[in-house]
């Protein structure tokens, strides 16, 4: 029968297709099948946004490679963010701004290369040289020679920075282009780990398997799926792995990293899904970690805009501010996970870093009548109302605006004296912004570079400052941040910030909202989980049962 | 038939000019992505000017997607921003999802073909209302809900599977997966086989070949079933390709690393070079399967001819 064979023919082709398909790519399968026994812990992880390179690197989750695979020059203490010694023996200056770095000797990296004052100044040389295109090279810009090899425009007028000099292997010279004092304590950021011989040579081996002189080695990396680290033997730092190895898993969706944590198929998920937040202590039985973290989030006013940063406004800002029932946000919208704000940095400074609380005073606090007053005295929003303007694509911040605004109309009692301007994407958002067409207020969040009072005010304060997006100038500001920076005394610096910080804080430049904090999950097979002030897990002190 | 599949062949050239065209400048129209890339904070403007002439976003749109499309024709679907080549991304991406497609696809032809025998042949009692119901629900229900609450039932209540699929996907991590999202198609494939077998059954060639004395087993196979089955045969190629593309839900609650990950992964980044270069392949998957179907009429009823 011809009809029969060929329907048998379509039947027998679409199966072998089927089939065909379903054999290739089968590849290996052990995949995922890590025995509990072995010690490893199994975390969660999204791809990296960038390649993993030191400088190259903004993001928790390339951050957490970072942290395990690289040490730097200084760490910071994950309890207290105090910057402490790692590989350096000693950083030396007189006039805070010739350094002398001394390193310890006997550091190796997992290649079993040793690491020198080499490793240090080529990796700063290229993670500062703009045609290597680092995002996180502004790091290097303290660095005297910064301009030449990173200009705004045009080519590099040399590659390597005049500010670095290499004594011997273990010590060298940093030449900065300005006083500051409290550089040193920067440096336990990731941007300036050490770099081995093979990045260079090797550069595009090294991406598909880092090298680094951290606690963990990089066993297998594949791009998009999983990272497995173990410990490296080489490694004779403070902080010794206490378990066997991380395998980073990548999750596509925090909702199953979520459901895989519950089934025990993961141990520890650094990201959760906002809408389980508000049930994940109970569900994880208390394994649940809520703390601080270096991210604050604000408000800014235009001061490009006259009709917002007039002497006369000023009561206005204030009113704006105390019109913002910032408790009821962090309670309803955030359950808990963001904390009211009262002054411009972040509780994991500690106040011995700088951080103040109450320092906004009054006029961080909710008080409808006077908030009324204040703006009515002055004359009434210009315009008789006011927008906030934010991307709405990540952070529910559609939802906290929405709050804000009618916290603010509330307090005025008009319908629709302020009303929200939601942006689609982050990158629309920060292009209206460089091109200074804010009217009102708007979103400027700031996730700290480094645990440091200065780093919480000078890009975003100081005149011309690299995320200064509201154009806001003082002579007064600037001067006490000068003055801070050349001190030599860290306690004296940090006062003097905090005097600049009451400075801007009495103009309201912008509207402390609240301080966010990380949030982790963690199984029952692990314990000692916690999350260092960059939210990042800190593995190596966590033990597998 | 022969010139027949050339004129169709070139037929998807301007198809697909078109389509990519159209996608790039949507892609590329939502907004400047080496922002994102800076984080919450403003882009260091030489380096964002030296990433932007990486990826040759500082020239006009008509002028990238001219070079993009003199890339493709090389092989080079350019590089996502993590540095890793959009090709690798597919190399990885596509079997996993075909063979999630694949499952599907069986899933389909097995129980909803079956399905559909069965109640059409049973036009009216219990067992064909109780299917239609069953259907109606499927139907009303949205794909990650009935992929949430499978999970959550057979991976975390009673701990039969893993809840996530792991990066390789193997074949049997995938069935639950697979169910799920042929789990829509299945039920349209039932109704409409359903349908059209009742339709069918009241043909003159039926009445013939029951009147010639034929087995009645015979008649339903080979005569009702394969003039039946060609709207089904319509659907089931165009879900092949909707079944690649759609699985974006499905892949996300299982945690499969397929096509419909890099695709959300592209879009959430602004990653142009992997979502245009993902969306090419899928619109030259549903141009083939449309082909493919398109042939596999003339092998069902003879009397379709190509010439």
């Amino acid at each position: 029968m011809r009809g029969a064979t060929r329907v048998t023919w379509a039947l027998a082709s679409s199966v072998a297709v089927a089939l065909a398909a379903a054999a290739c790519g089968g590849g290996d399968d052990d995949g995922g099948g890590t025995g509990s026994g072995d010690g490893v812990v199994r975390a969660f992880w999204t791809d990296p946004q960038n390649p993993i390179e030191p400088a190259n690197t903004n993001e928790v989750q390339g951050g957490k490679v970072l942290d395990m695979a690289f040490r730097g020059l200084k760490r910071y203490d994950p309890e207290t963010a105090k910057a402490e010694n790692a590989m350096a023996e000693s950083i030396d200056t007189t006039d805070q701004q010739n350094f002398t770095v001394k390193l310890e000797k006997g550091w190796k990296f997992s290649d079993g290369t040793d690491v020198t004052a080499h490793s240090f100044v080529d990796a700063w040389n290229y993670g500062a040289l703009v045609t290597n295109k680092q995002i996180s090279s502004y790091f290097f810009q303290f660095i005297e020679g910064y301009d030449d090899v990173h200009p705004d425009e045009g080519k590099p007028k040399a590659k390597k920075m005049s500010g670095l000099k290499v004594e011997d292997d273990h010590t060298f010279t940093v030449k900065l282009s300005q006083k500051f004092s409290l550089w040193p304590e920067t440096l336990g950021y990731s941007a300036y780990a050490p770099l081995p011989e093979k990045f260079f040579t090797d550069h595009d081996g090294w991406l598909k398997k880092p090298v680094g002189n951290g606690p963990y080695k990089v066993d297998s990396y594949t791009k998009g799926q999983a990272m497995k680290l173990s410990k490296n033997e080489h490694y004779d730092g403070p902080d010794k792995p206490r378990n066997e190895g991380v395998e980073l898993k990548v999750y596509t969706d925090q909702n199953t990293a979520y459901t895989d944590l519950q089934a025990g198929n993961l141990d520890v998920v650094d990201e959760l899904p906002a809408g389980q937040l508000k049930n994940a202590d109970k569900d994880l039985n208390g394994r649940y970690i809520n703390q601080p973290a270096g991210i604050l989030q604000t408000v800014s006013f235009p001061f490009y805009d006259e009709k917002w940063s007039s002497e006369d406004m000023l009561p206005v800002r204030r009113g704006l501010s105390m019109a913002i029932n910032r408790e009821q946000v962090t309670k309803k919208i955030y359950h808990d996970t963001r904390e009211p704000a009262t002054d411009l940095t972040s509780p994991v400074l500690k106040s011995a870093g700088g951080y103040k609380p109450g320092l906004c005073g009054d006029a961080c606090e909710y008080d409808p009548e006077k908030a009324k007053k204040l703006i009515d005295d002055a004359g009434g929003l210009p315009g008789g109302k006011v927008t906030i303007t934010s991307n709405v694509d990540t952070g529910s911040h559609r939802q906290w605006m929405e709050a804000v605004c009618n916290s603010i109309n509330d307090t005025l009692g008009k319908n629709n004296a302020c009303t929200v301007n939601p942006v689609p994407t982050f990158g629309e958002f920060r292009n209206s912004i460089s091109q200074q067409k804010m009217t009102g207020l708007f979103r400027t969040g700031w996730q700290m570079d480094y645990p440091l009072i200065q780093n919480f005010l000078q890009p975003i304060f100081y005149t011309g400052g690299s995320s200064n997006d509201s154009h806001f100038s003082d002579k007064k500001v600037d001067d006490l941040m000068d003055e801070a920076n050349e001190l030599g005394d860290e306690g004296a610096a940090i006062a003097k910030f905090q005097e600049a910080e009451k400075r801007i804080l009495d103009q309201m430049v912008a509207i402390p909202l609240w301080y966010q904090n990380g949030n982790a999950g963690y199984s029952s097979r692990v314990s000692d989980v916690k999350l260092n002030p960059f939210s990042v897990p800190v593995f190596t002190d966590i033990k597998v049962k | 038939m022969g010139r027949y599949v050339v004129r169709r062949l070139l037929q998807m050239i301007p198809v697909f000019i078109g389509t990519t065209f159209l996608i790039f400048v949507m892609v590329y129209a939502v907004g400047d992505p080496v922002n994102a890339l800076f984080g919450d904070r403003a882009p260091d403007p030489a380096t964002a000017a030296a990433l932007r002439h990486e990826f040759n976003l500082d020239k006009p749109v008509p002028q990238q997607y001219l070079l993009y499309l003199g890339k493709i024709f090389t092989g080079d679907f350019g590089n996502a921003f993590n540095g890793q080549p959009v090709t690798e991304l597919m190399a990885n991406a596509f079997p996993i999802t075909l063979r999630l497609a694949a499952v599907a696809i069986v899933f389909e032809i097995v129980i909803g073909i079956t399905l559909g025998v069965i109640t059409g042949l049973r036009r009216g009692r219990p067992v064909d209302t109780g299917v239609l119901m069953l259907t109606l629900v499927v139907i009303s229900v949205p794909t990650f809900v009935t992929g949430s609450l499978a999970q959550y039932l057979l991976g975390v209540k009673w701990g039969w599977i893993r809840p996530a699929v792991s990066p390789e996907a193997p074949l049997d991590e995938l069935i639950l997966p697979g169910l799920v999202l042929a789990l829509v198609s299945l039920a349209y494939v039932t109704r409409l086989t359903r349908t059209s077998l009742a339709e069918n059954a009241r043909a003159d060639y039926v009445r013939t070949a029951v009147a010639k004395g034929l087995p009645r087993r015979r008649v339903t196979v080979r005569h009702l079933l394969r003039n039946s089955l060609i709207p089904v045969v319509t659907f089931l190629g165009t879900d092949v390709g909707q079944l690649m593309a759609g699985a974006l839900v499905t892949e996300r609650i299982f945690n499969i690393q397929g096509v419909g990950f890099q695709l959300w992964q592209g879009i959430v980044r602004q990653n142009s070079p992997t979502v245009v270069g993902f969306v090419t392949i899928l619109v030259l998957v549903f141009l083939l399967a449309n082909l493919l179907v398109d042939l596999l009429y003339a092998v069902l009823d003879p009397r379709i001819r190509y010439d």
